[in-house]
């Protein structure tokens, strides 16, 4: 198990960066008791898109597969959160079933798309490309249900003004649910994400994992090793998905609202501007990375919403000519390297291909 | 006793042209087997049918009493097959130790896997850079690195496509007595090459391909004895 958490792929090992890790933690659990709850849920905000990060970072970094369906199925997650939770209710702990329901419906999707374009040998460049179409399609199909037909059970998807109705999670308690807002939202973000961040570095170092990084490297040479390659990429590809789904399901939670805006253009490049220059071929890397960005970004936008995707596009440009493998990757492997010459395995470039 | 490999009537065209044209060829248990011809005899071809990278046009092969005509690559491998292509092919920014356990983590248990990085480090002479990059290593290197990975598969039939390419003839003869040793081990061995020095040192029989078809067969003596083996080769066979 240990030796899993701190195996070759994941950058971040030994005694130093556990207790760092630690300290980290520490102090976001004990953050809301200093802050007003207004601070706590903007941060909860930040922290609910990290997933998808993740998620985009496994296919990416770990499997080579540029997917830039990550705000599709972040739309997926999020409407399918609304229709499920406005027509099965609150009661009885029905929202964190809808919960549920959301991850497994993206599941669903993930699998459907990803079979047809993995076992259609769609790759490289073209992954990108279809994902990307797909996820505009849906972005200009949410964007005319504006009528009243267009309706799932009591829940109405609103077209351009977005679906907004649906409850925000409660937790199913012995003595009544604990409504899942404010600080509370925020402790029930930060623990699943705490958990998916170890569940990751669990996966991507296990035999899994190590079949993820031998398919990026060399899919012929992988298959000639014995593994069938599309069915690693496409477990990977619903894994990664449903992480995508996992941000628009708690998105729409905090917020009780979600529109075709979060599945469109603007939106559907966050996620990879956020793993480029974090490093996508490391989970610490990403989650660090894309937490700086997301707050940075939420901090400019006060100012000006233009200059802030501006300033995105800018620091996507300099991260590919300064570091192409992502700018905390590149420090990270500076450190590694004055701190243990000639002794550590560092992290690969991923360049050469 | 029935060949352990055994293609029947295989065909390969592209685009009308044919490759390797109904070839029937079979490949003895234990033995080891070169497949040499000019270039553009259709081996690298006839090789890619047998791994399954290629579909046939027509035809079947048989793998172990099976038909494998259909089955993907990494079905075959898993059934015993273990192939080294043409171009040195490792994870290349993988460690070394990495690009071995990734192969061996396929059937060893995991316990074992250690031990046997240990053993494959020395076999091949790469211990001192088990940590280091497998793309850093010398072109002979990656070589010998991706023979040792397909060895780690422990396969009944080990494939090699031009195993001597860009090797020293020192390395050349060592990767020959490597191919011997497994040989005696138990492996049966198919080895595309046409360099006929190595050819001479390891094979137990030849096949001899010409314009995509079965030209000549027999033991290496007879290949060297028969004058048109050496006309198509336009003499240049016993440069080597």
């Amino acid at each position: 198990m240990v030796n899993l958490l701190n195996g070759p792929q994941t950058l971040g090992r030994g005694r130093a960066f556990w207790s760092a890790a630690a300290a980290v933690l520490a102090i976001a659990l004990v953050y809301p008791l200093f802050v007003d709850s207004y601070d706590v849920g903007s941060s909860a905000y930040f922290l609910c898109w990290v997933f998808m990060a993740l998620g985009l970072c496994l296919m990416w970094g770990y499997n080579g597969m540029m997917s830039f369906g990550q705000t599709f199925f972040f739309g997926v997650g999020g409407y399918g959160y609304g229709v499920i939770e406005i027509n099965l209710g609150v009661a009885h702990g029905g929202a964190m079933a809808s919960l549920v329901a959301t991850l497994v419906v993206t599941a669903v999707a993930a699998a459907s798309l990803g079979y047809f374009m993995i076992y259609g040998r769609i790759g490289g460049m073209f992954f990108g490309i279809v994902t990307f179409a797909v996820t505009l399609a849906l972005a200009f199909f949410l964007n005319q249900t504006a009528g009243p037909e267009w309706h799932i059970g009591a829940a109405r998807l609103n077209g351009f003004n977005g679906m907004q109705g649906m409850d925000p999670l409660t937790l199913p308690w012995f003595g009544g649910d604990i409504d899942l807002e404010g600080t509370a939202f925020y402790y029930f973000v930060l623990v699943l994400l705490v958990a998916v961040y170890l569940l990751l570095r669990l996966l991507v170092n296990s035999r899994f994992g190590n079949v993820l990084v031998a398919i990026r490297e060399d899919p012929l040479r992988a298959e000639l090793l014995g593994y069938d390659v599309r069915r690693y990429s496409l477990v990977t590809f619903v894994i990664g998905s449903v992480l995508g789904g996992l941000s628009g399901a708690l998105y729409c939670s905090w917020g009780q609202f979600i529109s075709p805006s979060s599945v469109g253009l603007p939106a559907a490049a966050m996620p990879v501007v956020w793993v480029a220059f974090s490093g996508r071929s490391d989970v610490t890397a990403t989650l660090i990375g894309t937490l700086l960005l997301i707050a940075g970004f939420q901090a400019l936008t006060i100012y000006s919403e233009q200059w802030a995707l501006i300033l995105m596009g800018v620091l996507l440009a300099g991260t590919v000519l300064i570091a192409p493998d992502g700018l905390i990757v590149s420090l990270a492997n500076v450190v590694v390297r004055r701190r243990a010459r000639n002794r550590t395995v560092l992290r690969p470039s991923l360049q050469e291909r | 006793m029935a060949a352990l490999v055994q293609t029947r009537g295989v065909s390969k065209s592209f685009g009308g042209l044919f490759a390797v044209k109904e070839v029937d060829l079979a490949i003895e248990d234990r033995e080891i087997h070169c497949l040499i011809g000019p270039n553009g005899a259709g081996k690298s071809t006839l090789f890619k049918l047998i791994v399954g990278t290629y579909a046939p046009s027509a035809g079947s092969i048989l793998f172990a009493g099976a038909d494998v005509t259909q089955m993907p690559a990494f079905a075959r491998v898993a059934r015993g097959m273990s192939i080294k292509m043409q171009t040195p092919s490792v994870f290349r920014a993988l460690s070394v130790r990495q690009n071995l356990h990734i192969a061996l983590q396929h059937h060893v248990e995991p316990h074992r896997i250690p031990a046997e990085e240990e053993r494959l480090l020395s076999l091949l002479g790469l211990e001192a850079d088990a940590a280091r990059p497998a793309g850093e290593l010398a072109h002979g290197q990656q070589q010998w690195l991706e023979i040792g990975m397909a060895l780690a598969l422990r396969p009944r039939l080990l494939l090699l496509d031009e195993p001597t390419a860009g090797l020293s003839p020192d390395e050349t003869f060592r990767t020959g007595e490597l191919i011997q040793r497994l040989n005696a081990d138990g492996a049966t061995v198919l080895v595309v090459e046409h360099d006929m020095a190595f050819v001479r040192q390891i094979a137990t029989s030849v096949t001899v391909l010409h314009l995509g078809q079965v030209f000549a067969r027999g033991t290496i003596e007879e290949i060297i004895a028969n004058r048109g083996v050496e006309e198509i080769y336009l003499g240049s066979a016993h440069d080597a």
